[in-house]
C-alpha cells in the first residue's frame, strides 16, 4: 500500500472507531457511578441497546413544531460527525479532513448544532424547553471564550492552527509546557462537562424538568430523531475526550494499532474520571456556573499569555 | 368558674357535645386571634352544618406551651366576615369549609376551592356553581403577575417522577420565582363523607390509606380517638408497640427523604445508600406485622401483633445495622461542600412566617420552632417515655435535613428503650362502643408533622362528623411561601425539603 492508501485506510479506520465506541462513553460513565453508588448499574453498552431500540420506533410530532424541530436532530447529529472529521479521532490515525484554522470550523460546528437545538426547543412553545433554551445559550455564551480561548493557547505552543497539527505536535513535544497543558487541560475538562450537561453543571440523570438544561430541550423528541440526539451527544463527549486525552496523555510507541489503542483506552479513562467527578460531587446551583465558566476562561487567558510570553 | 370563653382540653379527651362552648361570631373572632397572636397554633377547624341553615364551625387551637387544646366554636349563616385578613392560619381551613358547607367568608384573600368537589350541602356553593355542573380539578383561574419579561410555567398534574398528582403555576421572571400558586384535588376520594355513620370493620383503613406513607400516623390518631370515646384503656405494652411502629414509620420516611435531597442535587452516593436503607426500616417494620407500611397492626383496643423475643432481637440487630448505615451514607451529605452549598440558604422559611402560617413538624422545628406533639401534648407511650424535640434554626433546606437526622438518632434511641423495657400484658382490649353525643380530639406526631383527628359522635355513638387534618394541610402553602423571590431551579429541592403528601391534603 503507498502512503496516500495507508492514510485514508487509517483516517478512515479511526473516523470508524470513534462512530462506533462513541456509545461506550456514556456506558462507562455510568458504571463508574453505579460502583460509587453501591450500585451494580446499566450494561456498558446501554446505549447501544437504546439507539436500537429508539431506531425501531415511531416518532410523535406535536402540532405546534414547525419543520425546525424536524430538522434540529438530523442537523445536531451532522454536525457532531462533522466535527469528528476534523479531529485525528484515535490519536494516531490522520484526521479526514484537516486545514488551516480549522479549530474555528471545530468550534463552530458545536455551534450549529446548538443553534438548532435551542430553536427546536424553541419551536416546541413549552415554557420548560423555552427555560432550557435560555440557560443552554447563557452557558454556552460563556464556555465559548474559555474553549476557543484553550484551543488558541494550544496552537500558539504548538504553533500550528490546524487539530491535527495540534495532536501532531502534541505528541512530537510533549510536554512542551507544562503550565499551559495543565491550564489548558483543566479548562478543557470544566467546558467538556458543561457542554456534554454532566454534573456539576447539569444533571444527566435527572427528571425534574425544573432543573433540566440540555435534557429539556430534547424532551419532545421521541424514536429516531432522539436516538440522533443521544448518539450525536455521545460523539460529542468523544470530539471533546480526545482534545482532552491528545494533550493530557500524548504517549506515542510510533505502532499505529497500539497508539490507537492507548488512545481510545485514554478516552475511556477520561470516561471514568468524569463518572468519579459525577460521584463525588453534587451539581452546583446554576448560578454558580457562570461563574465557573469565567474562571475557566481566565485559566485558559493565562495559558494563552504564558505561550505568548514564552519568548 | 371558668371565665374563658374556650374550653381547655388534653389531647384525646372526649367531651360532651353540649358542654362545647357556643360563642358569637364576634367572641370566636376575638378569641381566635387572641390564642393565635399568643402562640397558639389552629389544629383543625371545620365547619357543620346546623339547626336553621346555619353552619356550627369547631375551632381547635393547640397551646404547645401549656400542653392543652382550646375548643370552641361559633355558627354562621350564609355569610361571615372572614378571619384570614387577621389570623393567616385560617386561610387554608376557611377555603376548606367555604368548599365543604357552600357558606362564605367575606373578605377572604383569595378564596379558592382546594379540592374542587361539589358543596356538601344540595342548595348551596359558595362560589354558586349550579349543583348539576361538572367540576373539574384546577380548573380556575391562577394568580397571574404581567408584563413583558414574566413568564409563566405550569409544571403538573402528571410529573416526571412517580409521585402524585398536584399542579404548580409558577410567575417567573427569568429565573425568579415571583409566585408559586399550588393547587391540588387529584386525590380527592371523599374519605371524610365516607365516615360518617362509622366506626364500622371498614374506617380503620380508610385511616390507614388516608395517607398511605403515614398509616401507622393515622391509625394511630384514629384508635385513640376511638378508645378516649369508648373509654377503653389499651394496655402499655400495645403503647409501646404502637410507639416503636410510629418511630419505625420516622425512620423510613426520614431516611428516604435524605436520601431524595441527595439525589436532587444529583449527589449519588447518599442518594442510592438511602433507598436502599429506607428499605431496611420497612422491612422490620414489615417483620413485625406482615406489612411494610405499618397496615394491619394498629388496630382499636391496642394492637393486632405482638413483639415476642426472637423477634425483638432480631429487631435490634437490623435496627443497629440500618442505623450504621444511614449514619454513613448521611454524613457523606454534611462533609461535602457541593452539597452544602446547594442546601444552604435555599428555600428559607423565616420562623415568624413559620409561626404565622401555622407549619408543623419537622418544617416548623427547623425553623427553630421548639413543637412536637410528642413531647408538648403526648398521648400513648409518649406519656411515660420522653423524646426529645430537635430544632435547628436556619429554616432553609440544610436545617430540615439536618433536623431529619437528628430525628432519626432519637428515634433509633427511643424504638431501642422501648424494644428493651416493653411492658408486660395484653396486646389488645375489647374496645366497645363509643359515648353518644361527644366529641374527641387526638393529635398524633407523624413523621410529617401534627395529625389532628376530631370524631364527633350522634346520640347512636356513630360518627356524625369525622375531621381528619394532615399536616400536609398546614404547610403546602408555606412551601408555596418558600418559593416567593427563589430561583426556579430550587424548586424540586425545596419540594423535597418539605415532603408533603397529596392524598394527605386531598382526602
Amino acid at each position: 500500500m503507498n502512503d496516500f492508501g495507508t492514510f485514508l485506510f487509517r483516517a478512515h479506520a479511526g473516523f470508524l472507531a470513534a462512530l462506533i465506541l462513541a456509545p461506550l462513553i456514556p456506558g462507562v460513565i455510568n458504571r463508574t457511578k453505579a460502583v460509587f453508588a453501591g450500585r451494580q448499574g446499566p450494561p456498558l453498552l446501554q446505549l447501544y441497546y437504546d439507539l436500537f431500540k429508539l431506531l425501531r420506533k415511531g416518532t410523535v410530532y406535536s402540532r405546534t413544531t414547525s419543520w425546525v424541530f424536524r430538522a434540529a436532530p438530523v442537523v445536531t447529529l451532522s454536525a457532531c460527525i462533522g466535527v469528528l472529521m476534523l479531529i485525528p479521532c484515535t490519536g494516531a490515525s490522520p484526521a479526514l479532513i484537516s486545514f488551516q484554522g480549522d479549530i474555528i470550523l471545530f468550534a463552530y460546528f458545536f455551534g450549529i448544532a446548538r443553534f438548532f437545538t435551542v430553536s427546536a426547543a424553541l419551536d416546541t412553545g413549552s415554557s420548560f424547553e423555552g427555560m432550557g433554551a435560555s440557560r443552554e445559550v447563557l452557558y454556552a455564551a460563556l464556555a465559548e471564550p474559555a474553549f476557543l480561548l484553550s484551543l488558541s493557547a494550544l496552537a500558539c505552543l504548538n504553533s500550528k492552527i490546524s487539530l491535527s497539527g495540534i495532536f501532531i505536535a502534541s505528541t512530537e513535544h510533549p510536554f512542551a509546557n507544562i503550565a499551559v497543558i495543565a491550564l489548558v487541560a483543566v479548562t478543557l475538562v470544566i467546558v467538556l462537562l458543561t457542554e456534554n450537561c454532566r454534573v456539576p453543571a447539569d444533571d444527566p440523570n435527572t427528571h425534574l424538568e425544573l432543573t433540566m438544561i440540555h435534557e429539556v430541550m430534547v424532551l419532545d423528541y421521541s424514536g429516531p430523531d432522539f436516538a440522533y440526539i443521544l448518539y450525536a451527544s455521545a460523539l460529542k463527549l468523544w470530539a471533546f475526550a480526545s482534545i482532552v486525552v491528545a494533550v493530557a496523555l500524548p504517549l506515542r510507541t510510533g505502532s499505529f494499532i497500539t497508539d490507537s489503542l492507548i488512545f481510545i483506552f485514554g478516552i475511556l479513562a477520561g470516561a471514568v474520571v468524569v463518572g468519579i467527578i459525577e460521584s463525588t460531587m453534587a451539581r452546583f446551583r446554576l448560578d454558580k456556573i457562570p461563574k465557573l465558566l469565567i474562571a475557566a476562561a481566565a485559566l485558559s487567558a493565562t495559558a494563552l499569555l504564558l505561550t505568548l510570553t514564552r519568548g | 368558674m371558668n371565665l374563658s370563653p374556650y374550653m381547655t382540653i388534653f389531647n384525646g379527651e372526649t367531651v360532651k357535645l353540649e358542654k362545647v362552648p357556643l360563642l358569637d361570631f364576634d367572641e370566636f373572632k376575638e378569641t381566635l386571634i387572641m390564642l393565635t397572636e399568643k402562640n397558639g397554633r389552629i389544629s383543625s377547624m371545620f365547619g357543620i352544618p346546623a339547626e336553621y341553615n346555619m353552619t356550627r364551625i369547631f375551632a381547635i387551637v393547640a397551646k404547645d406551651r401549656q400542653g392543652n387544646l382550646c375548643l370552641f366554636s361559633t355558627e354562621v349563616g350564609e355569610r361571615y366576615q372572614s378571619l384570614t385578613p387577621e389570623c393567616m392560619q385560617a386561610h387554608w381551613f376557611e377555603r376548606e369549609i367555604a368548599e365543604q358547607c357552600g357558606i362564605v367568608p367575606e373578605g377572604h384573600p383569595w378564596l379558592k376551592p382546594i379540592r374542587y368537589h361539589k358543596s356538601y350541602s344540595e342548595d348551596r356553593d359558595a362560589w354558586n356553581r349550579k349543583s348539576k355542573d361538572e367540576i373539574l380539578p384546577c380548573v380556575t383561574d391562577f394568580y397571574k403577575v404581567e408584563g413583558d419579561e414574566i413568564h409563566e410555567v405550569a409544571v403538573g398534574p402528571v410529573h416526571a417522577g412517580i409521585i402524585e398528582p398536584g399542579h404548580f403555576r409558577f410567575q417567573c421572571h427569568g429565573e425568579t420565582v415571583f409566585n408559586l400558586e399550588i393547587s391540588l384535588g387529584y386525590q380527592h376520594r371523599g374519605i371524610e363523607r365516607r365516615l360518617i355513620g362509622a366506626p364500622d370493620i371498614k374506617t380503620v383503613h380508610y385511616m390507614e390509606t388516608a395517607a398511605g406513607d403515614t398509616s401507622v400516623g393515622h391509625a394511630t390518631a384514629y384508635c385513640e380517638a376511638l378508645e378516649s370515646l369508648a373509654k377503653c384503656n389499651v394496655s402499655l405494652r400495645a403503647q409501646a408497640i404502637r410507639g416503636i411502629l410510629m418511630e419505625l414509620e420516622r425512620l423510613a420516611n426520614h431516611t428516604g427523604d435524605l436520601g431524595a435531597l441527595a439525589g436532587d442535587v444529583a449527589f449519588l452516593p447518599t442518594s442510592s445508600f438511602c433507598g436502599r436503607i429506607r428499605g431496611d426500616f420497612l422491612n422490620i417494620t414489615g417483620l413485625i406485622c406482615g406489612n411494610r407500611f405499618g397496615r394491619n397492626i394498629i388496630r382499636p383496643g391496642g394492637v393486632a401483633f405482638d413483639i415476642g423475643e426472637d423477634l425483638k432481637s432480631e429487631i435490634l440487630k437490623r435496627l443497629d445495622a440500618a442505623f450504621k448505615d444511614t449514619e454513613n451514607a448521611v454524613s457523606l451529605l454534611w462533609d461535602n461542600p457541593s452539597v452544602q452549598s446547594r442546601f444552604e440558604e435555599c428555600g428559607i422559611l423565616s420562623k415568624e412566617l413559620a409561626t404565622r402560617l401555622g407549619v408543623v413538624g419537622p418544617a416548623a422545628r427547623a425553623c427553630g420552632i421548639e413543637q412536637d406533639v410528642r413531647f408538648d401534648l403526648p398521648s400513648g407511650i409518649y406519656r411515660f417515655s420522653q423524646i426529645p424535640v430537635s430544632t435547628y434554626h436556619t429554616g432553609d433546606v440544610f436545617s430540615r435535613a439536618l433536623v431529619r437526622m437528628m430525628e432519626i438518632r432519637n428515634s433509633v434511641r427511643y424504638i431501642r428503650e422501648q424494644l428493651e423495657n416493653l411492658p408486660e400484658g395484653k396486646i389488645k382490649e375489647p374496645c366497645g362502643e363509643a359515648e353518644h353525643d361527644s366529641l374527641t380530639v387526638t393529635l398524633a406526631e407523624g413523621w410529617r408533622g401534627e395529625i389532628c383527628h376530631t370524631a364527633i359522635t350522634d346520640s347512636k355513638g356513630h360518627f356524625e362528623h369525622y375531621k381528619i387534618v394532615d399536616p400536609s394541610f398546614h404547610n403546602w402553602f408555606a412551601l408555596a411561601n418558600v418559593m416567593k423571590n427563589e430561583q426556579i431551579y430550587n424548586f424540586p429541592l425545596c419540594n423535597k425539603s418539605f415532603n408533603l403528601s397529596y392524598c394527605g391534603h386531598d382526602l
